[in-house]
Protein backbone atom coordinates (compact mmCIF):
# COMPACT_ATOMS: atom_id res chain seq x y z
CA UNK A 1 0.00 0.00 0.00
CA UNK A 2 1.66 3.26 -1.14
CA UNK A 3 1.97 5.92 1.47
CA UNK A 4 -0.98 7.44 0.18
CA UNK A 5 -3.38 4.96 0.32
CA UNK A 6 -2.40 4.75 3.88
CA UNK A 7 -3.11 8.38 4.68
CA UNK A 8 -6.23 8.23 2.94
CA UNK A 9 -7.38 5.24 5.71
CA UNK A 10 -9.62 6.84 8.82
CA UNK A 11 -11.71 5.93 11.33
CA UNK A 12 -14.79 6.06 8.46
CA UNK A 13 -12.95 3.12 6.53
CA UNK A 14 -15.00 -0.01 6.88
CA UNK A 15 -13.29 -2.93 8.52
CA UNK A 16 -12.01 -4.97 5.53
CA UNK A 17 -11.49 -8.72 6.99
CA UNK A 18 -12.52 -11.11 4.54
CA UNK A 19 -12.62 -8.60 1.13
CA UNK A 20 -10.83 -9.03 -1.34
CA UNK A 21 -9.82 -5.93 -3.63
CA UNK A 22 -11.74 -6.67 -7.24
CA UNK A 23 -10.81 -3.20 -9.09
CA UNK A 24 -9.63 0.24 -7.75
CA UNK A 25 -10.86 3.25 -9.74
CA UNK A 26 -10.09 6.84 -9.70
CA UNK A 27 -13.25 7.68 -7.53
CA UNK A 28 -13.57 4.27 -5.72
CA UNK A 29 -12.00 0.84 -4.19
CA UNK A 30 -14.37 -2.37 -5.55
CA UNK A 31 -13.98 -4.95 -3.05
CA UNK A 32 -15.47 -8.73 -3.50
CA UNK A 33 -17.63 -10.25 0.39
CA UNK A 34 -19.53 -12.81 1.59
CA UNK A 35 -23.00 -10.61 2.83
CA UNK A 36 -24.61 -13.23 5.48
CA UNK A 37 -24.27 -16.01 2.84
CA UNK A 38 -24.92 -14.01 -0.20
CA UNK A 39 -21.65 -13.02 -2.50
CA UNK A 40 -21.36 -9.45 -2.61
CA UNK A 41 -19.28 -6.33 -3.60
CA UNK A 42 -18.56 -3.27 -1.74
CA UNK A 43 -17.73 0.00 -3.60
CA UNK A 44 -16.28 2.29 -0.61
CA UNK A 45 -15.71 5.77 -2.11
CA UNK A 46 -12.23 6.48 -0.37
CA UNK A 47 -11.35 9.33 1.20
CA UNK A 48 -8.97 11.56 -1.13
CA UNK A 49 -6.10 13.17 0.66
CA UNK A 50 -5.83 16.31 -2.28
CA UNK A 51 -9.38 17.67 -0.67
CA UNK A 52 -10.46 19.21 2.22
CA UNK A 53 -12.40 17.13 4.53
CA UNK A 54 -15.56 19.43 4.36
CA UNK A 55 -15.61 18.83 0.34
CA UNK A 56 -14.42 15.61 0.43
CA UNK A 57 -16.99 13.85 2.99
CA UNK A 58 -19.63 15.60 1.45
CA UNK A 59 -19.20 14.86 -2.26
CA UNK A 60 -18.37 11.28 -1.12
CA UNK A 61 -21.66 10.79 0.56
CA UNK A 62 -23.73 12.12 -1.85
CA UNK A 63 -22.24 10.30 -4.81
CA UNK A 64 -22.94 7.14 -2.84
CA UNK A 65 -26.43 7.89 -1.85
CA UNK A 66 -26.68 9.25 -5.47
CA UNK A 67 -26.08 5.87 -6.79
CA UNK A 68 -27.61 3.91 -4.40
CA UNK A 69 -30.77 5.65 -5.60
CA UNK A 70 -30.02 5.20 -9.46
CA UNK A 71 -30.09 1.13 -8.58
CA UNK A 72 -32.97 1.05 -6.81
CA UNK A 73 -34.82 2.94 -9.41
CA UNK A 74 -33.47 0.13 -12.20
CA UNK A 75 -34.54 -2.36 -9.75
CA UNK A 76 -38.05 -1.15 -9.33
CA UNK A 77 -38.51 -0.63 -13.14
CA UNK A 78 -36.71 -3.88 -14.06
CA UNK A 79 -33.93 -2.65 -15.53
CA UNK A 80 -30.88 -5.32 -15.61
CA UNK A 81 -28.70 -3.94 -12.65
CA UNK A 82 -27.01 -5.11 -8.99
CA UNK A 83 -29.53 -5.40 -6.47
CA UNK A 84 -28.59 -2.95 -3.30
CA UNK A 85 -27.49 -4.88 -0.37
CA UNK A 86 -27.07 -1.87 1.94
CA UNK A 87 -25.77 1.88 1.96
CA UNK A 88 -23.20 2.87 4.93
CA UNK A 89 -23.75 6.55 4.16
CA UNK A 90 -21.31 7.33 7.05
CA UNK A 91 -18.61 5.38 5.61
CA UNK A 92 -19.57 5.97 2.08
CA UNK A 93 -20.02 2.03 1.06
CA UNK A 94 -22.81 0.80 -1.36
CA UNK A 95 -23.16 -3.21 -0.97
CA UNK A 96 -24.16 -4.88 -3.76
CA UNK A 97 -24.96 -8.13 -5.09
CA UNK A 98 -22.36 -9.55 -6.87
CA UNK A 99 -23.21 -10.56 -10.44
CA UNK A 100 -21.95 -13.36 -11.54
CA UNK A 101 -19.78 -13.86 -15.00
CA UNK A 102 -17.66 -12.49 -17.49
CA UNK A 103 -17.72 -8.53 -18.58
CA UNK A 104 -18.93 -7.91 -21.98
CA UNK A 105 -15.74 -6.95 -23.07
CA UNK A 106 -14.36 -10.24 -21.90
CA UNK A 107 -17.80 -11.87 -23.41
CA UNK A 108 -17.13 -10.55 -26.82
CA UNK A 109 -13.78 -10.72 -27.76
CA UNK A 110 -14.19 -14.79 -26.15
CA UNK A 111 -17.14 -15.54 -29.01
CA UNK A 112 -16.12 -13.19 -32.11
CA UNK A 113 -16.29 -16.54 -33.78
CA UNK A 114 -19.29 -17.55 -32.85
CA UNK A 115 -22.24 -14.76 -34.87
CA UNK A 116 -24.99 -16.51 -32.39
CA UNK A 117 -23.85 -15.73 -29.39
CA UNK A 118 -22.08 -12.84 -30.24
CA UNK A 119 -25.37 -11.21 -31.24
CA UNK A 120 -27.47 -12.64 -28.40
CA UNK A 121 -25.37 -10.49 -26.04
CA UNK A 122 -24.63 -7.48 -28.44
CA UNK A 123 -28.62 -7.81 -28.60
CA UNK A 124 -28.98 -7.74 -24.59
CA UNK A 125 -27.07 -4.80 -24.37
CA UNK A 126 -28.78 -2.86 -26.62
CA UNK A 127 -32.37 -4.02 -24.64
CA UNK A 128 -30.17 -2.76 -21.20
CA UNK A 129 -29.88 0.12 -22.42
CA UNK A 130 -33.44 0.68 -23.83
CA UNK A 131 -34.58 -0.21 -20.76
CA UNK A 132 -32.34 2.00 -18.58
CA UNK A 133 -34.02 5.02 -20.49
CA UNK A 134 -37.39 3.92 -20.69
CA UNK A 135 -36.97 4.07 -16.57
CA UNK A 136 -35.59 7.71 -17.12
CA UNK A 137 -31.97 7.23 -16.36
CA UNK A 138 -28.88 7.74 -18.33
CA UNK A 139 -25.87 5.25 -17.02
CA UNK A 140 -23.17 8.39 -17.59
CA UNK A 141 -19.77 5.97 -18.72
CA UNK A 142 -21.58 2.94 -21.12
CA UNK A 143 -18.86 0.67 -21.45
CA UNK A 144 -18.64 -2.69 -22.38
CA UNK A 145 -16.46 -2.99 -19.01
CA UNK A 146 -19.38 -1.73 -17.29
CA UNK A 147 -21.57 -4.86 -18.29
CA UNK A 148 -21.46 -7.95 -16.81
CA UNK A 149 -22.96 -11.60 -18.50
CA UNK A 150 -24.86 -13.19 -16.37
CA UNK A 151 -25.77 -15.58 -20.28
CA UNK A 152 -25.43 -14.78 -23.59
CA UNK A 153 -28.79 -12.87 -23.49
CA UNK A 154 -28.64 -11.88 -20.26
CA UNK A 155 -26.62 -8.53 -19.83
CA UNK A 156 -26.33 -6.58 -16.39
CA UNK A 157 -25.23 -3.17 -16.47
CA UNK A 158 -22.73 -2.09 -13.46
CA UNK A 159 -21.28 0.95 -11.88
CA UNK A 160 -23.66 3.78 -12.11
CA UNK A 161 -21.22 6.82 -10.45
CA UNK A 162 -22.11 8.24 -13.11
CA UNK A 163 -25.73 7.59 -13.68
CA UNK A 164 -28.58 10.53 -13.18
CA UNK A 165 -31.78 10.71 -13.70
CA UNK A 166 -32.79 12.11 -17.10
CA UNK A 167 -35.32 11.75 -19.60
CA UNK A 168 -33.40 14.14 -22.59
CA UNK A 169 -33.61 13.06 -26.07
CA UNK A 170 -29.75 14.81 -25.50
CA UNK A 171 -28.64 12.75 -22.69
CA UNK A 172 -29.90 9.33 -24.02
CA UNK A 173 -28.06 10.35 -27.86
CA UNK A 174 -24.61 10.94 -25.45
CA UNK A 175 -24.74 7.62 -23.71
CA UNK A 176 -25.02 5.78 -26.76
CA UNK A 177 -22.11 7.92 -28.20
CA UNK A 178 -19.97 6.93 -25.02
CA UNK A 179 -20.86 3.19 -25.65
CA UNK A 180 -20.42 3.65 -29.40
CA UNK A 181 -16.81 5.14 -28.61
CA UNK A 182 -16.33 2.61 -26.05
CA UNK A 183 -16.79 -0.26 -28.31
CA UNK A 184 -14.82 1.67 -31.39
CA UNK A 185 -11.56 1.88 -28.59
CA UNK A 186 -11.88 -1.49 -27.12
CA UNK A 187 -12.96 -4.13 -30.07
CA UNK A 188 -11.44 -4.27 -33.48
CA UNK A 189 -14.18 -4.46 -36.34
CA UNK A 190 -16.38 -2.38 -34.21
CA UNK A 191 -19.23 -1.04 -36.85
CA UNK A 192 -20.97 -4.73 -37.04
CA UNK A 193 -20.86 -4.34 -32.67
CA UNK A 194 -22.32 -0.95 -32.77
CA UNK A 195 -24.94 -1.90 -35.55
CA UNK A 196 -26.30 -4.87 -33.35
CA UNK A 197 -26.03 -3.13 -30.23
CA UNK A 198 -28.08 0.35 -31.40
CA UNK A 199 -30.79 -2.11 -33.88
CA UNK A 200 -31.52 -4.12 -30.43
CA UNK A 201 -31.96 -0.24 -28.91
CA UNK A 202 -34.35 0.76 -31.57
CA UNK A 203 -36.78 -2.06 -31.63
CA UNK A 204 -36.43 -1.75 -27.64
CA UNK A 205 -36.69 2.01 -26.91
CA UNK A 206 -40.51 3.89 -27.61
CA UNK A 207 -38.41 6.87 -28.95
CA UNK A 208 -35.63 5.13 -30.78
CA UNK A 209 -36.13 7.33 -33.80
CA UNK A 210 -35.82 10.74 -32.19
CA UNK A 211 -32.80 9.01 -30.23
CA UNK A 212 -30.98 7.29 -32.95
CA UNK A 213 -31.52 11.08 -34.78
CA UNK A 214 -30.10 13.20 -32.32
CA UNK A 215 -27.07 10.34 -32.19
CA UNK A 216 -26.68 11.57 -35.51
CA UNK A 217 -25.99 15.09 -34.41
CA UNK A 218 -23.91 13.99 -31.45
CA UNK A 219 -21.22 12.10 -33.71
CA UNK A 220 -21.62 14.81 -36.24
CA UNK A 221 -20.86 17.24 -33.28
CA UNK A 222 -17.75 14.95 -32.67
CA UNK A 223 -15.91 16.60 -29.97
CA UNK A 224 -13.70 15.67 -27.50
CA UNK A 225 -14.64 11.89 -27.43
CA UNK A 226 -12.77 11.50 -31.02
CA UNK A 227 -9.57 11.09 -29.13
CA UNK A 228 -10.50 8.48 -26.62
CA UNK A 229 -8.54 4.94 -27.32
CA UNK B 1 19.58 22.29 -20.84
CA UNK B 2 17.94 19.87 -21.68
CA UNK B 3 18.61 16.70 -23.67
CA UNK B 4 16.35 15.01 -26.28
CA UNK B 5 13.14 13.22 -24.66
CA UNK B 6 12.40 10.39 -24.15
CA UNK B 7 9.49 10.11 -26.33
CA UNK B 8 10.22 12.72 -29.13
CA UNK B 9 11.94 10.91 -32.89
CA UNK B 10 15.73 12.00 -33.34
CA UNK B 11 16.41 14.98 -35.01
CA UNK B 12 15.86 14.10 -39.18
CA UNK B 13 19.16 14.93 -41.20
CA UNK B 14 20.62 17.92 -41.62
CA UNK B 15 21.04 17.43 -37.79
CA UNK B 16 22.19 21.03 -37.58
CA UNK B 17 22.44 23.74 -34.85
CA UNK B 18 19.48 25.83 -34.98
CA UNK B 19 18.40 28.91 -33.43
CA UNK B 20 14.93 30.03 -33.18
CA UNK B 21 12.88 32.94 -32.06
CA UNK B 22 9.58 32.93 -30.87
CA UNK B 23 7.00 35.35 -30.10
CA UNK B 24 3.73 35.06 -28.33
CA UNK B 25 0.89 37.07 -27.56
CA UNK B 26 -2.64 35.34 -27.54
CA UNK B 27 -3.26 37.14 -24.08
CA UNK B 28 -1.79 39.90 -21.52
CA UNK B 29 1.47 39.00 -21.83
CA UNK B 30 3.79 39.72 -25.09
CA UNK B 31 6.64 38.05 -25.04
CA UNK B 32 10.01 36.73 -27.18
CA UNK B 33 12.40 34.15 -26.78
CA UNK B 34 14.69 32.35 -28.31
CA UNK B 35 16.15 28.82 -28.20
CA UNK B 36 19.07 27.44 -29.75
CA UNK B 37 19.76 23.97 -30.23
CA UNK B 38 22.67 22.15 -29.76
CA UNK B 39 23.50 18.88 -31.94
CA UNK B 40 26.18 17.64 -30.18
CA UNK B 41 24.26 17.10 -27.04
CA UNK B 42 20.68 17.29 -28.60
CA UNK B 43 20.39 19.96 -25.85
CA UNK B 44 17.45 22.71 -26.42
CA UNK B 45 18.81 26.22 -24.59
CA UNK B 46 16.87 29.13 -23.74
CA UNK B 47 19.00 32.14 -24.21
CA UNK B 48 16.63 34.98 -23.56
CA UNK B 49 13.30 35.50 -22.79
CA UNK B 50 12.11 38.58 -22.14
CA UNK B 51 8.26 39.66 -21.24
CA UNK B 52 5.87 42.54 -20.91
CA UNK B 53 2.76 42.17 -19.15
CA UNK B 54 -0.92 44.13 -19.61
CA UNK B 55 -1.78 44.84 -16.12
CA UNK B 56 -5.22 46.92 -16.02
CA UNK B 57 -6.30 48.49 -12.37
CA UNK B 58 -8.26 46.24 -10.15
CA UNK B 59 -11.99 46.02 -10.70
CA UNK B 60 -11.19 45.48 -14.37
CA UNK B 61 -9.76 43.14 -16.95
CA UNK B 62 -8.30 43.52 -20.09
CA UNK B 63 -9.58 44.41 -23.39
CA UNK B 64 -8.66 42.73 -26.93
CA UNK B 65 -7.83 46.66 -28.51
CA UNK B 66 -5.81 47.84 -25.66
CA UNK B 67 -4.16 44.75 -25.36
CA UNK B 68 -3.20 44.78 -28.90
CA UNK B 69 -1.96 48.21 -28.40
CA UNK B 70 0.54 47.36 -25.31
CA UNK B 71 1.42 44.33 -27.48
CA UNK B 72 2.20 46.61 -30.39
CA UNK B 73 3.80 48.65 -28.19
CA UNK B 74 6.40 46.55 -26.41
CA UNK B 75 6.76 44.01 -29.03
CA UNK B 76 10.03 45.47 -31.03
CA UNK B 77 11.73 46.44 -27.58
CA UNK B 78 11.79 43.27 -26.88
CA UNK B 79 13.00 41.64 -29.87
CA UNK B 80 16.06 43.99 -29.64
CA UNK B 81 16.09 43.20 -26.03
CA UNK B 82 15.99 39.37 -26.67
CA UNK B 83 19.39 39.66 -29.12
CA UNK B 84 20.71 41.89 -26.88
CA UNK B 85 20.64 39.45 -23.83
CA UNK B 86 21.35 36.15 -25.83
CA UNK B 87 24.38 37.95 -27.27
CA UNK B 88 23.28 36.82 -31.22
CA UNK B 89 23.09 38.31 -34.43
CA UNK B 90 19.89 38.45 -36.14
CA UNK B 91 21.75 36.62 -38.96
CA UNK B 92 21.93 33.59 -37.25
CA UNK B 93 18.21 32.80 -36.60
CA UNK B 94 17.24 29.85 -38.23
CA UNK B 95 13.02 30.28 -38.31
CA UNK B 96 10.47 32.55 -36.68
CA UNK B 97 7.92 30.71 -34.43
CA UNK B 98 4.76 32.99 -33.44
CA UNK B 99 1.39 31.99 -31.77
CA UNK B 100 -1.24 31.17 -34.64
CA UNK B 101 -3.87 30.38 -31.52
CA UNK B 102 -5.72 29.98 -29.59
CA UNK B 103 -6.15 33.36 -28.23
CA UNK B 104 -7.65 37.22 -28.41
CA UNK B 105 -7.80 37.96 -32.30
CA UNK B 106 -5.55 41.66 -32.07
CA UNK B 107 -3.23 40.87 -29.87
CA UNK B 108 -2.66 37.23 -31.62
CA UNK B 109 -2.66 39.57 -35.04
CA UNK B 110 -0.47 42.30 -33.46
CA UNK B 111 2.30 39.43 -33.05
CA UNK B 112 1.71 37.75 -36.19
CA UNK B 113 2.29 40.89 -38.45
CA UNK B 114 5.60 41.31 -36.27
CA UNK B 115 6.42 37.88 -36.73
CA UNK B 116 5.58 37.88 -40.65
CA UNK B 117 7.96 41.26 -40.94
CA UNK B 118 11.10 39.81 -38.98
CA UNK B 119 10.59 36.20 -41.50
CA UNK B 120 10.84 38.47 -44.14
CA UNK B 121 13.31 41.16 -43.39
CA UNK B 122 15.62 38.18 -41.88
CA UNK B 123 14.64 35.76 -44.89
CA UNK B 124 13.52 33.23 -42.78
CA UNK B 125 10.79 30.69 -43.02
CA UNK B 126 7.80 31.02 -40.35
CA UNK B 127 6.27 28.82 -38.19
CA UNK B 128 2.79 28.77 -36.80
CA UNK B 129 2.27 27.43 -33.18
CA UNK B 130 -0.33 26.23 -30.97
CA UNK B 131 -0.44 27.55 -27.87
CA UNK B 132 -1.46 24.94 -25.66
CA UNK B 133 0.86 22.46 -27.72
CA UNK B 134 3.92 25.63 -26.81
CA UNK B 135 2.78 25.02 -23.12
CA UNK B 136 2.91 21.38 -23.18
CA UNK B 137 6.42 21.11 -25.15
CA UNK B 138 8.35 23.50 -22.70
CA UNK B 139 6.93 22.05 -19.91
CA UNK B 140 8.29 18.52 -21.01
CA UNK B 141 11.85 19.57 -21.81
CA UNK B 142 11.83 22.24 -18.47
CA UNK B 143 10.27 18.93 -16.23
CA UNK B 144 11.99 16.12 -18.77
CA UNK B 145 9.31 14.32 -17.98
CA UNK B 146 8.37 12.42 -21.16
CA UNK B 147 4.83 11.38 -21.73
CA UNK B 148 2.55 12.20 -18.84
CA UNK B 149 -0.93 13.43 -18.53
CA UNK B 150 -1.30 17.17 -18.72
CA UNK B 151 -3.36 19.42 -17.17
CA UNK B 152 -3.63 22.72 -18.96
CA UNK B 153 -5.19 26.24 -17.03
CA UNK B 154 -4.85 29.34 -17.62
CA UNK B 155 -7.08 32.35 -17.77
CA UNK B 156 -8.04 31.01 -21.61
CA UNK B 157 -8.27 27.31 -21.48
CA UNK B 158 -8.54 24.78 -19.36
CA UNK B 159 -8.04 20.98 -20.42
CA UNK B 160 -6.68 17.90 -19.88
CA UNK B 161 -4.67 16.11 -22.32
CA UNK B 162 -2.54 13.04 -23.61
CA UNK B 163 -0.83 12.00 -26.40
CA UNK B 164 -2.36 9.60 -28.26
CA UNK B 165 -1.80 8.31 -31.98
CA UNK B 166 -0.52 11.49 -33.31
CA UNK B 167 -2.04 13.97 -31.44
CA UNK B 168 -2.77 15.45 -27.65
CA UNK B 169 -5.86 14.34 -27.26
CA UNK B 170 -8.34 16.16 -25.08
CA UNK B 171 -9.44 13.86 -22.34
CA UNK B 172 -11.43 16.48 -20.27
CA UNK B 173 -12.15 20.30 -20.65
CA UNK B 174 -13.87 23.44 -19.40
CA UNK B 175 -17.81 23.31 -21.03
CA UNK B 176 -17.86 26.94 -20.48
CA UNK B 177 -15.26 29.76 -18.87
CA UNK B 178 -11.37 28.72 -18.57
CA UNK B 179 -10.53 28.17 -14.55
CA UNK B 180 -8.54 31.35 -14.99
CA UNK B 181 -11.30 33.34 -16.30
CA UNK B 182 -13.16 32.37 -13.14
CA UNK B 183 -10.68 33.20 -10.54
CA UNK B 184 -9.60 36.79 -12.53
CA UNK B 185 -13.38 37.41 -12.10
CA UNK B 186 -13.92 36.71 -8.79
CA UNK B 187 -10.89 38.70 -8.29
CA UNK B 188 -12.73 41.67 -9.55
CA UNK B 189 -15.83 40.75 -7.72
CA UNK B 190 -14.03 41.39 -4.52
CA UNK B 191 -11.31 44.30 -5.86
CA UNK B 192 -8.34 42.50 -5.41
CA UNK B 193 -5.43 43.85 -7.57
CA UNK B 194 -4.29 42.69 -11.46
CA UNK B 195 -0.71 42.98 -10.33
CA UNK B 196 0.93 40.37 -10.69
CA UNK B 197 -2.07 38.93 -11.78
CA UNK B 198 -5.62 38.24 -9.69
CA UNK B 199 -5.01 34.92 -9.57
CA UNK B 200 -1.45 35.57 -7.58
CA UNK B 201 -3.66 37.42 -4.85
CA UNK B 202 -6.44 35.11 -4.48
CA UNK B 203 -4.04 32.37 -3.66
CA UNK B 204 -2.18 35.14 -1.13
CA UNK B 205 -5.49 36.27 0.51
CA UNK B 206 -7.08 32.51 0.47
CA UNK B 207 -4.15 31.83 2.94
CA UNK B 208 -5.87 33.09 5.60
CA UNK B 209 -8.68 31.61 4.74
CA UNK B 210 -10.24 29.28 7.69
CA UNK B 211 -14.69 28.91 7.20
CA UNK B 212 -15.44 26.93 3.97
CA UNK B 213 -18.70 28.06 2.32
CA UNK B 214 -19.89 25.42 0.22
CA UNK B 215 -20.10 26.01 -3.10
CA UNK B 216 -21.51 24.44 -6.83
CA UNK B 217 -19.27 21.50 -7.62
CA UNK B 218 -19.31 20.23 -11.44
CA UNK B 219 -17.81 17.86 -12.93
CA UNK B 220 -18.87 15.54 -15.71
CA UNK B 221 -17.19 12.88 -16.33
CA UNK B 222 -14.05 14.10 -17.41
CA UNK B 223 -15.23 17.77 -17.98
CA UNK B 224 -15.79 20.69 -15.49
CA UNK B 225 -17.72 23.81 -15.49
CA UNK B 226 -17.67 26.74 -13.72
CA UNK B 227 -19.43 29.57 -14.87
CA UNK B 228 -22.81 28.65 -12.31
CA UNK B 229 -20.21 28.15 -9.40
CA UNK B 230 -19.11 31.57 -10.53
CA UNK B 231 -22.33 33.25 -10.57
CA UNK B 232 -23.01 31.46 -7.60
CA UNK B 233 -20.40 32.93 -5.60
CA UNK B 234 -20.24 36.58 -7.24
CA UNK B 235 -24.29 37.02 -6.55
CA UNK B 236 -23.70 35.31 -3.18
CA UNK B 237 -20.47 37.60 -2.19
CA UNK B 238 -22.22 40.93 -0.59
CA UNK B 239 -24.26 37.47 1.84
CA UNK B 240 -21.54 36.00 2.63
CA UNK B 241 -19.53 38.75 3.50
CA UNK B 242 -22.09 40.04 5.73
CA UNK B 243 -22.88 36.84 7.29
CA UNK B 244 -19.56 36.26 8.98
CA UNK B 245 -17.59 35.10 5.74
CA UNK B 246 -14.14 37.22 4.97
CA UNK B 247 -12.80 38.14 1.51
CA UNK B 248 -10.00 35.19 2.98
CA UNK B 249 -12.80 32.42 3.42
CA UNK B 250 -14.28 33.13 -0.17
CA UNK B 251 -10.79 32.78 -1.50
CA UNK B 252 -10.15 29.53 0.26
CA UNK B 253 -13.60 28.12 -0.63
CA UNK B 254 -13.28 28.77 -4.27
CA UNK B 255 -9.60 27.46 -4.82
CA UNK B 256 -10.59 24.51 -2.57
CA UNK B 257 -13.74 23.79 -4.62
CA UNK B 258 -12.35 24.51 -8.43
CA UNK B 259 -8.75 23.18 -7.85
CA UNK B 260 -10.63 19.51 -6.79
CA UNK B 261 -12.42 19.65 -9.62
CA UNK B 262 -10.07 19.71 -11.69
CA UNK B 263 -7.47 17.13 -9.60
CA UNK B 264 -10.61 14.64 -9.78
CA UNK B 265 -10.85 14.94 -13.89
CA UNK B 266 -7.02 14.49 -13.85
CA UNK B 267 -7.18 11.46 -12.08
CA UNK B 268 -10.37 10.10 -13.77
CA UNK B 269 -7.53 10.63 -17.14
CA UNK B 270 -4.76 9.49 -15.49
CA UNK B 271 -6.67 5.82 -14.63
CA UNK B 272 -8.10 5.91 -17.91
CA UNK B 273 -5.12 6.46 -19.95
CA UNK B 274 -3.15 4.16 -17.39
CA UNK B 275 -0.44 6.83 -16.94
CA UNK B 276 1.48 7.91 -13.41
CA UNK B 277 2.90 11.34 -13.85
CA UNK B 278 0.95 14.80 -14.49
CA UNK B 279 2.21 17.87 -15.57
CA UNK B 280 1.15 21.23 -14.44
CA UNK B 281 1.12 23.70 -17.29
CA UNK B 282 -0.49 27.67 -17.59
CA UNK B 283 -0.99 30.30 -15.59
CA UNK B 284 -2.98 28.87 -13.18
CA UNK B 285 -0.37 26.08 -12.94
CA UNK B 286 1.67 28.23 -10.72
CA UNK B 287 -0.71 28.21 -8.02
CA UNK B 288 0.98 26.33 -5.44
CA UNK B 289 -2.17 24.79 -3.48
CA UNK B 290 -3.06 23.08 -6.97
CA UNK B 291 0.60 22.31 -6.95
CA UNK B 292 0.21 20.69 -3.75
CA UNK B 293 -3.50 18.99 -4.35
CA UNK B 294 -2.12 17.61 -7.68
CA UNK B 295 0.89 16.01 -6.38
CA UNK B 296 -0.73 14.23 -3.65
CA UNK B 297 -2.89 12.86 -6.30
CA UNK B 298 -0.15 11.73 -7.99
CA UNK B 299 1.84 10.63 -5.00
CA UNK B 300 -1.21 8.42 -4.54
CA UNK B 301 -1.16 6.89 -7.84
CA UNK B 302 2.75 6.00 -7.73
CA UNK B 303 3.34 9.09 -10.17
CA UNK B 304 4.16 12.48 -9.39
CA UNK B 305 3.32 15.83 -10.11
CA UNK B 306 6.12 17.90 -12.48
CA UNK B 307 5.11 21.30 -11.89
CA UNK B 308 6.73 24.59 -13.25
CA UNK B 309 8.05 28.23 -12.60
CA UNK B 310 6.76 30.86 -13.31
CA UNK B 311 9.46 31.41 -16.12
CA UNK B 312 7.94 28.52 -18.10
CA UNK B 313 4.15 28.50 -17.16
CA UNK B 314 3.22 31.75 -17.67
CA UNK B 315 3.14 32.76 -20.95
CA UNK B 316 6.52 33.23 -23.08
CA UNK B 317 8.25 33.38 -25.88
CA UNK B 318 10.59 30.70 -25.76
CA UNK B 319 7.97 28.31 -25.16
CA UNK B 320 6.58 29.37 -28.56
CA UNK B 321 10.43 28.90 -30.27
CA UNK B 322 10.29 25.63 -28.14
CA UNK B 323 7.40 23.79 -29.94
CA UNK B 324 7.84 26.16 -33.18
CA UNK B 325 11.58 24.36 -33.42
CA UNK B 326 10.19 21.01 -32.90
CA UNK B 327 8.30 21.21 -35.85
CA UNK B 328 10.55 23.07 -37.97
CA UNK B 329 13.40 20.15 -37.44
CA UNK B 330 10.81 17.39 -37.73
CA UNK B 331 10.11 18.80 -41.48
CA UNK B 332 7.07 20.60 -40.70
CA UNK B 333 6.65 23.65 -43.10
CA UNK B 334 4.03 26.42 -43.74
CA UNK B 335 3.53 28.07 -46.47
CA UNK B 336 3.09 31.61 -46.28
CA UNK B 337 -0.46 32.19 -47.50
CA UNK B 338 -1.19 30.15 -44.50
CA UNK B 339 0.74 31.55 -42.32
CA UNK B 340 -2.39 33.17 -39.84
CA UNK B 341 -3.59 33.43 -36.92
CA UNK B 342 -6.98 32.18 -34.90
CA UNK B 343 -8.91 32.62 -32.43
CA UNK B 344 -10.24 29.25 -32.40
CA UNK B 345 -7.69 26.19 -32.66
CA UNK B 346 -7.87 23.22 -30.70
CA UNK B 347 -5.13 21.54 -29.73
CA UNK B 348 -5.90 18.62 -30.85
CA UNK B 349 -6.21 19.92 -34.50
CA UNK B 350 -2.07 19.78 -34.54
CA UNK B 351 0.01 16.82 -35.36
CA UNK B 352 2.98 16.17 -33.55
CA UNK B 353 5.35 15.12 -35.65
CA UNK B 354 8.16 15.07 -33.54
CA UNK B 355 6.65 12.73 -31.36
CA UNK B 356 7.12 8.86 -31.62
CA UNK B 357 3.78 7.65 -32.35
CA UNK B 358 1.40 5.54 -30.15
CA UNK B 359 -1.00 2.81 -31.05
CA UNK B 360 -4.57 3.72 -30.76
Amino acid sequence: MSALAEAEEDADTPARDHWSLLSQGAEARVYGLDLCGLPAVAKHRHRKAYRIAALDGRLRRDRTLAEARALARCRARGVPAPAVLGVDAARCVLYLERVPGPTARAFVDANRADPARLGAVLAALGGAVARLHAAGLVHGDLTTSNAVCRAADDVVLIDFGLAGASAQVEDRAVDLYVLERALASTHRDADGLVAAVLAAYAAAAADAKQVLRRLDAVRARGRKRECFG
Amino acid sequence: MAALLADNLPVPPPNEALLALGIEGSANKVGVGLIRYVPATGAYDILANPRETYVTPPGTGFRPRETAQHHQRHVVPLVQKCLREAGVDASEIGCVCYTRGPGMGGPLRSCAVAARVLARLWRVPLVPVNHCVAHIEMGRVATDVSDPVVLYVSGGNTQVLAFSGRRYCIFGETIDIAVGNCLDRFARVLGLSNDPSPGYNIEKCARDGKKFAPLPYVVKGMDVSFSGLLTFISQNAPKLLAGGYTPSDLCYSLQETIFAMLVEVTERAMAHCGRKDVLLVGGVGCNRRLQAMMAAMARGRGGACCDMDHRYCVDNGAMIAQAGIFAFQHGSRAAWASCDCTQRFRTDEVEAVWRRPTET
